[in-house]
Protein backbone atom coordinates (compact mmCIF):
# COMPACT_ATOMS: atom_id res chain seq x y z
CA UNK A 1 0.00 0.00 0.00
CA UNK A 2 1.34 3.26 -0.46
CA UNK A 3 2.40 5.44 2.27
CA UNK A 4 0.46 8.52 3.52
CA UNK A 5 3.23 10.51 2.72
CA UNK A 6 3.68 9.70 -0.65
CA UNK A 7 0.38 11.07 -1.74
CA UNK A 8 1.20 14.11 -4.20
CA UNK A 9 -1.49 15.79 -2.55
CA UNK A 10 0.23 15.15 0.32
CA UNK A 11 3.46 16.52 -0.62
CA UNK A 12 1.78 19.53 -2.35
CA UNK A 13 0.44 20.77 1.08
CA UNK A 14 3.54 19.64 2.82
CA UNK A 15 5.53 21.98 0.96
CA UNK A 16 2.99 25.20 0.96
CA UNK A 17 3.11 24.66 4.98
CA UNK A 18 6.66 24.53 5.28
CA UNK A 19 7.14 27.63 3.03
CA UNK A 20 4.47 29.52 5.04
CA UNK A 21 6.13 28.66 8.13
CA UNK A 22 9.53 29.11 7.44
CA UNK A 23 8.34 32.30 5.60
CA UNK A 24 6.84 34.06 8.46
CA UNK A 25 9.33 32.47 11.13
CA UNK A 26 12.43 34.18 9.01
CA UNK A 27 10.08 37.06 8.33
CA UNK A 28 9.34 37.95 11.78
CA UNK A 29 13.33 37.48 13.10
CA UNK A 30 14.28 39.98 10.29
CA UNK A 31 11.78 42.39 11.39
CA UNK A 32 12.39 42.21 14.93
CA UNK A 33 15.38 42.36 14.65
CA UNK A 34 16.03 45.10 12.47
CA UNK A 35 15.93 48.33 14.55
CA UNK A 36 19.38 46.31 16.71
CA UNK A 37 20.97 45.59 13.22
CA UNK A 38 20.57 49.21 12.04
CA UNK A 39 21.68 50.57 15.13
CA UNK A 40 24.66 48.12 14.82
CA UNK A 41 25.93 49.36 11.79
CA UNK A 42 25.16 52.82 12.34
CA UNK A 43 27.27 52.39 15.05
CA UNK A 44 30.02 50.87 13.40
CA UNK A 45 30.03 53.69 10.43
CA UNK A 46 30.87 55.83 13.22
CA UNK A 47 33.60 53.33 14.81
CA UNK A 48 35.18 53.41 11.34
CA UNK A 49 35.64 57.00 10.40
CA UNK A 50 37.21 58.06 13.86
CA UNK A 51 39.60 55.28 13.03
CA UNK A 52 40.66 56.48 10.40
CA UNK A 53 41.55 59.69 11.93
CA UNK A 54 43.53 58.30 14.76
CA UNK A 55 40.62 57.91 17.42
CA UNK A 56 41.05 54.46 18.37
CA UNK A 57 41.91 51.75 21.40
CA UNK A 58 44.56 50.46 19.32
CA UNK A 59 46.71 47.98 20.98
CA UNK A 60 50.40 46.47 19.82
CA UNK A 61 49.39 44.48 16.63
CA UNK A 62 45.40 45.42 16.13
CA UNK A 63 43.39 47.06 15.49
CA UNK A 64 40.62 48.17 17.80
CA UNK A 65 37.80 50.33 17.85
CA UNK A 66 36.67 52.97 20.32
CA UNK A 67 33.49 51.19 22.39
CA UNK A 68 30.21 51.01 21.62
CA UNK A 69 29.30 52.67 24.73
CA UNK A 70 31.34 55.45 23.94
CA UNK A 71 31.74 55.85 20.13
CA UNK A 72 28.17 58.50 19.53
CA UNK A 73 29.87 60.95 22.38
CA UNK A 74 33.06 60.41 21.15
CA UNK A 75 31.82 60.86 17.57
CA UNK A 76 30.32 64.13 18.37
CA UNK A 77 33.28 65.65 20.06
CA UNK A 78 35.68 64.80 17.21
CA UNK A 79 33.07 65.03 13.96
CA UNK A 80 33.31 69.10 14.11
CA UNK A 81 31.31 69.14 10.39
CA UNK A 82 29.94 66.71 7.98
CA UNK A 83 29.41 68.07 4.58
CA UNK A 84 27.99 66.73 1.26
CA UNK A 85 29.56 67.96 -2.19
CA UNK A 86 27.35 67.53 -5.26
CA UNK A 87 29.31 69.73 -7.89
CA UNK A 88 29.59 73.10 -6.85
CA UNK A 89 27.06 73.04 -4.28
CA UNK A 90 28.49 72.35 -0.59
CA UNK A 91 26.02 71.92 2.18
CA UNK A 92 26.40 70.54 5.84
CA UNK A 93 24.36 67.60 6.72
CA UNK A 94 24.76 66.26 10.29
CA UNK A 95 23.96 62.83 9.07
CA UNK A 96 26.02 62.67 6.00
CA UNK A 97 27.84 59.61 7.58
CA UNK A 98 24.62 57.22 6.66
CA UNK A 99 24.94 58.40 2.57
CA UNK A 100 24.84 55.25 1.22
CA UNK A 101 27.96 55.13 -1.39
CA UNK A 102 26.82 52.29 -3.35
CA UNK A 103 23.23 53.73 -4.05
CA UNK A 104 25.13 56.39 -5.10
CA UNK A 105 27.74 55.09 -6.78
CA UNK A 106 24.97 53.08 -9.22
CA UNK A 107 22.85 56.34 -9.17
CA UNK A 108 25.91 58.47 -11.44
CA UNK A 109 25.98 55.65 -13.60
CA UNK A 110 23.22 57.83 -14.94
CA UNK A 111 25.14 60.93 -15.98
CA UNK A 112 22.73 63.84 -15.31
CA UNK A 113 22.76 62.80 -11.75
CA UNK A 114 24.71 64.83 -9.98
CA UNK A 115 26.77 62.33 -7.18
CA UNK A 116 26.29 63.03 -3.59
CA UNK A 117 29.71 63.05 -1.33
CA UNK A 118 30.13 63.03 1.76
CA UNK A 119 32.89 64.65 3.86
CA UNK A 120 33.44 64.76 7.21
CA UNK A 121 35.99 66.86 8.63
CA UNK A 122 37.56 65.89 12.51
CA UNK A 123 39.76 67.94 14.59
CA UNK A 124 42.13 66.31 17.01
CA UNK A 125 45.22 68.28 18.74
CA UNK A 126 44.86 70.80 16.70
CA UNK A 127 44.86 69.19 13.79
CA UNK A 128 42.11 69.03 11.07
CA UNK A 129 41.11 65.52 9.02
CA UNK A 130 39.03 65.56 5.85
CA UNK A 131 37.75 62.04 6.27
CA UNK A 132 36.36 60.47 3.07
CA UNK A 133 34.21 56.95 2.50
CA UNK A 134 35.19 55.34 -0.70
CA UNK A 135 34.00 52.06 -2.23
CA UNK A 136 35.16 49.36 -4.77
CA UNK A 137 35.44 46.08 -5.79
CA UNK A 138 38.10 43.25 -4.44
CA UNK A 139 38.01 40.10 -5.69
CA UNK A 140 35.43 38.66 -4.17
CA UNK A 141 32.61 41.04 -3.19
CA UNK A 142 32.80 44.95 -2.05
CA UNK A 143 35.71 46.38 -0.75
CA UNK A 144 35.18 49.79 1.00
CA UNK A 145 37.32 52.48 3.09
CA UNK A 146 37.49 55.48 5.12
CA UNK A 147 40.61 57.70 4.40
CA UNK A 148 41.48 60.73 6.24
CA UNK A 149 43.59 63.28 5.06
CA UNK A 150 44.81 66.28 5.69
CA UNK A 151 44.21 69.93 3.36
CA UNK A 152 47.45 68.95 1.14
CA UNK A 153 45.45 65.21 0.74
CA UNK A 154 48.43 63.38 2.44
CA UNK A 155 46.77 60.89 4.14
CA UNK A 156 46.47 60.90 7.96
CA UNK A 157 44.62 57.28 8.73
CA UNK A 158 42.56 55.07 6.65
CA UNK A 159 40.51 51.89 7.54
CA UNK A 160 39.54 49.45 5.05
CA UNK A 161 37.08 46.82 5.40
CA UNK A 162 35.64 44.05 2.79
CA UNK A 163 32.33 42.09 2.53
CA UNK A 164 34.07 38.91 1.27
CA UNK A 165 37.81 38.51 0.25
CA UNK A 166 39.84 35.10 1.34
CA UNK A 167 40.22 35.11 4.98
CA UNK A 168 44.89 35.33 5.43
CA UNK A 169 44.81 36.81 2.26
CA UNK A 170 42.98 39.84 0.31
CA UNK A 171 40.86 39.81 4.14
CA UNK A 172 44.16 41.08 5.72
CA UNK A 173 43.44 44.56 4.39
CA UNK A 174 41.40 45.32 7.70
CA UNK A 175 44.72 44.45 9.30
CA UNK A 176 47.63 47.04 11.12
CA UNK A 177 50.32 46.28 8.96
CA UNK A 178 48.69 47.02 5.75
CA UNK A 179 45.64 49.99 6.99
CA UNK A 180 49.33 51.53 8.63
CA UNK A 181 51.48 51.76 5.44
CA UNK A 182 49.21 54.54 4.41
CA UNK A 183 49.81 57.00 6.99
CA UNK A 184 51.59 59.52 5.45
CA UNK A 185 51.69 58.97 2.28
CA UNK A 186 50.96 61.39 -0.23
CA UNK A 187 47.82 60.98 -2.51
CA UNK A 188 49.31 63.62 -5.08
CA UNK A 189 52.33 63.73 -6.75
CA UNK A 190 54.09 67.29 -7.80
CA UNK A 191 50.66 69.04 -6.77
CA UNK A 192 48.55 66.61 -9.20
CA UNK A 193 46.57 64.04 -7.94
CA UNK A 194 47.86 60.60 -8.46
CA UNK A 195 46.42 58.33 -6.28
CA UNK A 196 48.29 55.28 -4.49
CA UNK A 197 49.29 52.23 -5.61
CA UNK A 198 49.20 48.90 -3.96
CA UNK A 199 52.68 47.51 -5.40
CA UNK A 200 54.41 44.07 -5.52
CA UNK A 201 58.09 44.39 -6.19
CA UNK A 202 58.32 48.24 -5.53
CA UNK A 203 62.06 48.87 -3.94
CA UNK A 204 60.88 50.27 -0.77
CA UNK A 205 58.89 46.92 1.37
CA UNK A 206 59.01 48.75 4.49
CA UNK A 207 57.58 51.95 2.91
CA UNK A 208 60.16 54.17 4.12
CA UNK A 209 59.47 56.81 1.34
CA UNK A 210 56.22 58.27 1.83
CA UNK A 211 56.28 60.40 -1.53
CA UNK A 212 56.64 57.56 -4.10
CA UNK A 213 52.79 56.88 -4.53
CA UNK A 214 53.29 53.52 -3.41
CA UNK A 215 52.24 51.09 -0.36
CA UNK A 216 53.64 47.45 -0.18
CA UNK A 217 51.09 44.68 -1.56
CA UNK A 218 50.30 41.46 0.23
CA UNK A 219 50.96 38.29 -0.99
CA UNK A 220 48.80 36.27 -2.83
CA UNK A 221 46.39 38.90 -2.79
CA UNK A 222 46.89 40.65 -6.04
CA UNK A 223 43.44 41.20 -7.00
CA UNK A 224 42.30 42.91 -3.92
CA UNK A 225 45.13 45.46 -3.78
CA UNK A 226 44.61 45.89 -7.05
CA UNK A 227 41.04 46.99 -6.28
CA UNK A 228 41.93 48.88 -3.44
CA UNK A 229 44.43 50.74 -5.77
CA UNK A 230 41.55 51.45 -8.07
CA UNK A 231 39.30 52.42 -5.25
CA UNK A 232 41.67 55.04 -4.31
CA UNK A 233 42.21 56.60 -7.56
CA UNK A 234 38.76 57.24 -8.98
CA UNK A 235 36.83 58.05 -5.58
CA UNK A 236 39.30 60.18 -4.23
CA UNK A 237 39.77 62.07 -7.52
CA UNK A 238 36.23 63.15 -7.03
CA UNK A 239 37.55 65.11 -3.81
CA UNK A 240 39.99 66.93 -5.28
CA UNK A 241 37.93 69.88 -6.76
CA UNK A 242 36.75 70.76 -2.77
CA UNK A 243 40.51 70.54 -1.78
CA UNK A 244 41.41 72.95 -4.64
CA UNK A 245 38.74 75.34 -3.05
CA UNK A 246 40.78 74.80 0.57
CA UNK A 247 43.90 76.08 -1.06
CA UNK A 248 42.08 79.30 -2.53
CA UNK A 249 40.20 80.73 0.51
CA UNK B 1 30.80 9.39 30.15
CA UNK B 2 28.32 8.26 33.24
CA UNK B 3 25.43 9.99 31.50
CA UNK B 4 25.08 8.47 28.37
CA UNK B 5 24.58 4.47 27.64
CA UNK B 6 27.61 2.99 25.54
CA UNK B 7 25.73 3.02 22.46
CA UNK B 8 25.51 6.77 22.42
CA UNK B 9 28.76 7.49 23.51
CA UNK B 10 30.05 5.51 20.45
CA UNK B 11 27.62 8.23 18.34
CA UNK B 12 29.75 11.21 19.67
CA UNK B 13 33.19 9.53 19.97
CA UNK B 14 33.18 7.36 16.79
CA UNK B 15 33.25 10.53 14.37
CA UNK B 16 36.49 11.66 16.35
CA UNK B 17 38.30 9.36 15.61
CA UNK B 18 37.48 6.13 13.18
CA UNK B 19 34.42 7.28 11.58
CA UNK B 20 35.60 10.45 10.91
CA UNK B 21 33.24 12.71 8.49
CA UNK B 22 36.36 14.40 6.47
CA UNK B 23 39.00 12.11 7.00
CA UNK B 24 37.38 9.06 6.74
CA UNK B 25 34.17 9.76 5.01
CA UNK B 26 35.51 12.26 2.81
CA UNK B 27 32.89 14.66 3.34
CA UNK B 28 32.49 18.16 4.14
CA UNK B 29 36.08 18.94 2.02
CA UNK B 30 35.43 22.29 0.20
CA UNK B 31 35.12 24.53 3.55
CA UNK B 32 38.17 22.56 5.03
CA UNK B 33 40.21 23.51 2.32
CA UNK B 34 38.61 27.50 2.02
CA UNK B 35 38.63 28.92 5.35
CA UNK B 36 41.78 27.16 7.22
CA UNK B 37 44.28 29.75 6.53
CA UNK B 38 43.73 30.97 9.74
CA UNK B 39 43.05 29.04 13.29
CA UNK B 40 40.63 31.60 14.46
CA UNK B 41 38.29 31.04 10.88
CA UNK B 42 38.97 27.25 11.54
CA UNK B 43 37.76 27.79 14.98
CA UNK B 44 34.11 29.76 14.25
CA UNK B 45 33.19 27.71 11.58
CA UNK B 46 33.48 24.48 13.92
CA UNK B 47 31.45 26.29 16.44
CA UNK B 48 29.07 27.06 13.43
CA UNK B 49 28.54 24.00 12.51
CA UNK B 50 28.30 22.45 15.81
CA UNK B 51 25.40 24.56 16.45
CA UNK B 52 23.53 24.02 12.91
CA UNK B 53 24.16 20.34 12.86
CA UNK B 54 23.16 20.08 16.53
CA UNK B 55 20.05 21.70 16.20
CA UNK B 56 19.34 20.68 12.74
CA UNK B 57 19.43 16.94 13.23
CA UNK B 58 17.11 17.39 15.54
CA UNK B 59 14.56 19.19 14.20
CA UNK B 60 15.04 17.18 11.14
CA UNK B 61 14.51 14.09 13.38
CA UNK B 62 11.43 15.39 15.07
CA UNK B 63 9.81 15.88 11.15
CA UNK B 64 11.44 12.27 10.08
CA UNK B 65 7.45 10.94 9.85
CA UNK B 66 5.90 13.65 8.46
CA UNK B 67 8.49 14.64 5.60
CA UNK B 68 7.56 13.34 2.08
CA UNK B 69 10.74 11.37 0.67
CA UNK B 70 10.09 12.87 -2.53
CA UNK B 71 10.80 16.58 -1.39
CA UNK B 72 13.08 15.44 1.71
CA UNK B 73 15.85 16.60 -0.30
CA UNK B 74 14.38 20.36 -0.51
CA UNK B 75 13.11 20.27 3.16
CA UNK B 76 16.69 19.16 4.51
CA UNK B 77 17.96 22.15 2.53
CA UNK B 78 15.21 24.73 3.78
CA UNK B 79 16.27 23.47 7.31
CA UNK B 80 19.75 24.23 7.29
CA UNK B 81 19.04 27.57 5.09
CA UNK B 82 16.38 28.82 7.79
CA UNK B 83 18.89 27.82 10.64
CA UNK B 84 21.79 29.39 9.44
CA UNK B 85 20.04 32.51 8.29
CA UNK B 86 18.32 32.53 12.00
CA UNK B 87 21.74 32.43 13.26
CA UNK B 88 22.84 35.02 10.93
CA UNK B 89 20.28 37.79 12.17
CA UNK B 90 20.52 37.03 15.56
CA UNK B 91 24.60 37.42 15.93
CA UNK B 92 24.23 40.23 14.00
CA UNK B 93 21.86 42.14 16.40
CA UNK B 94 23.82 41.08 19.37
CA UNK B 95 26.94 40.41 18.50
CA UNK B 96 27.98 42.50 15.36
CA UNK B 97 31.84 41.81 15.44
CA UNK B 98 31.41 38.27 15.65
CA UNK B 99 28.70 38.23 12.73
CA UNK B 100 31.70 40.06 10.76
CA UNK B 101 33.71 37.68 11.25
CA UNK B 102 31.38 34.50 10.13
CA UNK B 103 29.72 36.44 7.08
CA UNK B 104 31.87 34.98 4.70
CA UNK B 105 31.30 31.31 5.81
CA UNK B 106 27.31 31.62 6.25
CA UNK B 107 27.02 29.82 2.83
CA UNK B 108 29.32 27.56 3.18
CA UNK B 109 27.34 26.03 6.02
CA UNK B 110 24.62 25.66 3.97
CA UNK B 111 26.62 23.73 1.48
CA UNK B 112 27.93 21.48 3.69
CA UNK B 113 28.10 18.09 2.78
CA UNK B 114 28.37 16.63 6.31
CA UNK B 115 25.23 18.51 7.21
CA UNK B 116 22.92 17.57 4.59
CA UNK B 117 24.89 13.79 5.14
CA UNK B 118 23.81 13.19 8.13
CA UNK B 119 20.27 14.65 7.95
CA UNK B 120 19.82 12.21 5.42
CA UNK B 121 21.71 8.74 6.54
CA UNK B 122 21.02 9.56 10.10
CA UNK B 123 18.40 11.44 11.10
CA UNK B 124 15.59 11.06 9.18
CA UNK B 125 16.35 7.53 10.42
CA UNK B 126 16.35 7.66 14.50
CA UNK B 127 14.81 9.88 17.48
CA UNK B 128 15.79 13.17 18.27
CA UNK B 129 17.95 12.56 20.95
CA UNK B 130 20.25 9.98 19.18
CA UNK B 131 20.12 12.42 16.03
CA UNK B 132 21.58 15.42 18.68
CA UNK B 133 24.40 13.17 20.10
CA UNK B 134 25.31 11.98 16.21
CA UNK B 135 25.21 15.16 15.48
CA UNK B 136 27.26 17.01 18.00
CA UNK B 137 29.42 14.08 17.26
CA UNK B 138 29.92 14.85 13.48
CA UNK B 139 30.64 18.41 13.71
CA UNK B 140 32.93 17.82 16.29
CA UNK B 141 35.01 15.13 14.31
CA UNK B 142 34.87 18.24 11.37
CA UNK B 143 36.10 20.49 14.02
CA UNK B 144 39.15 18.54 15.32
CA UNK B 145 40.15 18.79 11.66
CA UNK B 146 39.66 22.05 10.37
CA UNK B 147 41.54 23.05 13.82
CA UNK B 148 44.28 21.05 12.98
CA UNK B 149 44.85 21.89 9.47
CA UNK B 150 43.74 25.53 10.45
CA UNK B 151 46.85 25.56 13.41
CA UNK B 152 49.27 24.02 10.54
CA UNK B 153 48.86 26.42 8.15
CA UNK B 154 48.42 29.51 9.80
CA UNK B 155 51.66 28.39 11.90
CA UNK B 156 53.77 27.44 8.88
CA UNK B 157 52.15 29.92 6.74
CA UNK B 158 52.15 33.15 8.77
CA UNK B 159 53.84 32.46 11.70
CA UNK B 160 51.34 33.36 13.93
CA UNK B 161 48.80 31.81 15.36
CA UNK B 162 45.11 33.89 15.99
CA UNK B 163 47.03 36.52 15.38
CA UNK B 164 49.72 36.42 17.98
CA UNK B 165 52.94 36.25 16.41
CA UNK B 166 54.65 32.64 18.18
CA UNK B 167 57.53 32.33 16.10
CA UNK B 168 58.93 36.31 15.67
CA UNK B 169 58.65 38.75 13.91
CA UNK B 170 59.38 38.52 10.22
CA UNK B 171 60.06 41.68 9.38
CA UNK B 172 62.37 42.66 12.54
CA UNK B 173 63.95 39.40 12.21
CA UNK B 174 63.13 38.18 16.05
CA UNK B 175 62.45 34.69 17.12
CA UNK B 176 62.64 32.05 14.35
CA UNK B 177 63.69 33.89 11.83
CA UNK B 178 66.82 35.66 13.42
CA UNK B 179 68.48 31.78 12.34
CA UNK B 180 67.34 32.64 8.79
CA UNK B 181 63.48 30.53 8.99
CA UNK B 182 60.68 31.98 6.40
CA UNK B 183 57.08 31.83 6.14
CA UNK B 184 55.97 29.46 3.29
CA UNK B 185 53.08 31.66 1.65
CA UNK B 186 52.41 28.52 0.05
CA UNK B 187 50.64 27.24 3.08
CA UNK B 188 47.85 29.67 2.68
CA UNK B 189 46.60 28.33 -0.62
CA UNK B 190 44.53 25.87 -1.23
CA UNK B 191 45.99 22.80 -2.47
CA UNK B 192 48.03 23.05 0.98
CA UNK B 193 45.34 22.54 2.78
CA UNK B 194 44.33 19.47 0.84
CA UNK B 195 48.06 17.98 1.25
CA UNK B 196 48.30 18.82 5.12
CA UNK B 197 44.57 17.34 5.43
CA UNK B 198 46.17 14.10 3.37
CA UNK B 199 49.18 13.82 5.69
CA UNK B 200 46.32 13.92 8.34
CA UNK B 201 44.72 10.74 6.56
CA UNK B 202 48.23 9.15 6.50
CA UNK B 203 48.58 9.60 10.04
CA UNK B 204 45.26 8.06 11.05
CA UNK B 205 45.63 5.02 8.36
CA UNK B 206 49.13 4.18 9.41
CA UNK B 207 48.00 4.18 13.12
CA UNK B 208 44.85 1.44 12.69
CA UNK B 209 45.24 -0.24 9.25
CA UNK B 210 41.29 -1.30 9.80
CA UNK B 211 41.23 1.70 8.19
CA UNK B 212 42.63 1.26 4.58
CA UNK B 213 40.72 0.32 2.11
CA UNK B 214 40.75 -2.72 -0.96
CA UNK B 215 41.14 -1.83 -4.00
Amino acid sequence: MEKRTDKNSYTLLFAIGMVLIVGSLLAFTASALKPNIEENKRIEKQQNILYAMGVNDNDEGSAVFVGTDVVVDEFSKYIKKQIVIQGDKITEDANAYLIDIKKEQTAAKDASYQRKLPLFIGEKDGKTFYIAPIRGKGLWDAIWAYVAMDADMVVQGAYFDHKGETPGLGANIKQRFFMDDFIGEHLKSNGNFTGITVAKGNADPTNKDKTDNEVDAIAGSTITGDGVTAMLKTELKLYVPYFKTLKTN
Amino acid sequence: MGLLSKKDAKLITDPLTDDNPVTIQVLGICSALAITAELKASIVMAVAVLFVLGIGNVVISLMRNIIPSKIRIIVQLIVVATLVIIVDLVLKAFAYELSKTLSVFVGLIITNCIIMGRFEAFALANGPWKAFLDGIGNSLGYGVILIIVGFFRELLGSGTLLGYKVLGDPIAKTGVYAFGYENNGFMLLAPMALIVLGIVIWIQRSRNEALIEEH
